[in-house]
């Protein structure tokens, strides 16, 4: 294998796809505040979207289905990202931190 | 190799290879940098160099999307959300830090390695016939010919997505 083509190799997408995913996992144990765990969140997403693009381009017979899965990840994502920034600023208004281990008012 | 590197391949590994680089490297920031500004700068960067691979996957319509959602649209909102709520920079004194990233480590680690395991073991059959291109002009019919009932959820739940973050937003305000 080249090194210089390896971008027509379906293993190169999934190693940085797995990676990507691999990065979010660890950052979203890792942050102690919620807009690190959203960040977090968001390479989790584009690590499965990447997958879902590499297997679309390599593997299916219908190229179109990934690219429409992908774009439809991305719709979701951001909607998740605008709820949970909206979460988030109600969080701070009420608590005046976004530290996860601050929100403990329900704790026993 | 020098030879090589002069034709258009060449040329277009160098920058795929670039375009990873920007990926890890970005993805690495995101989450290990102190300051969350920092972080959704290297988000961004990561996210760019998902764009370009998407390129390379023969999508430059997803890879301007990716771009104007993600490093446009979410990018921009992460970053407003991190000046408006103002954390503390950095871990605060008292806090102790844990187990939590070490297990984090460990966690991440294994499943990159099995993901990749399994992706580099695994025999994937290539399809014997290809339907179509997977052009843009495909795409865009698709989108309003078989998948025009998704298409319509999807405004749906955005509809909600922006209700929803609005009325957030005004609770607890006068």
């Amino acid at each position: 294998m080249d090194i210089l083509n390896l971008s027509s190799h379906l293993n190169t997408y999934l190693v940085v796809g797995a990676f990507l995913f691999g990065a979010g996992f660890y950052g979203l144990i890792n942050r102690p505040t919620l807009i690190g765990m959203l960040i977090s969140i968001e390479l989790v997403m584009s690590g499965a979207s990447l997958n879902f693009m590499a297997f679309n381009h390599f593997l299916a017979p219908d190229p179109v289905m990934g690219q429409i899965f992908a774009l439809f990840i991305m719709g979701i994502a951001a909607a998740e990202a605008a709820i949970a920034l909206s979460i988030i600023m109600a969080v701070y208004r009420n608590y005046k931190s976004i530290a996860a281990e601050d929100l403990n008012d329900l704790k026993g | 190799m020098t030879q090589e590197l002069l034709t258009p391949q060449g040329l277009g590994g160098l920058v795929f290879l670039a375009i990873g680089a920007a990926t890890v490297i970005g993805a690495l920031i995101a989450v290990n940098a102190k300051s969350l500004i920092r972080a959704v700068t290297g988000l961004c960067l990561s996210l760019i160099g998902v764009a370009g691979l998407y390129y390379f996957l023969n999508s430059p319509f997803l890879a301007l999307m990716e771009i104007l959602i993600y490093v446009g649209a979410v990018g921009v909102a992460i970053a407003f959300a991190v000046m408006l709520a103002e954390p503390e920079q950095g871990d605060k004194p008292g806090r102790a830090i844990g187990l939590g990233p070490f297990f984090g480590f460990i966690g991440g680690g294994m499943l990159v390695w099995g993901l990749v395991v399994v992706g580099l073991k695994t025999k994937w059959p290539a399809a014997a016939v290809k339907i179509n291109t997977g052009s843009m002009l495909a795409v865009g019919k698709a989108l309003l010919g078989s998948y025009s009932m998704v298409f319509e959820l999807i405004s749906v739940v955005l509809l909600m997505a922006i209700i929803g973050a609005l009325a957030l937003g005004r609770r607890g305000r006068d």
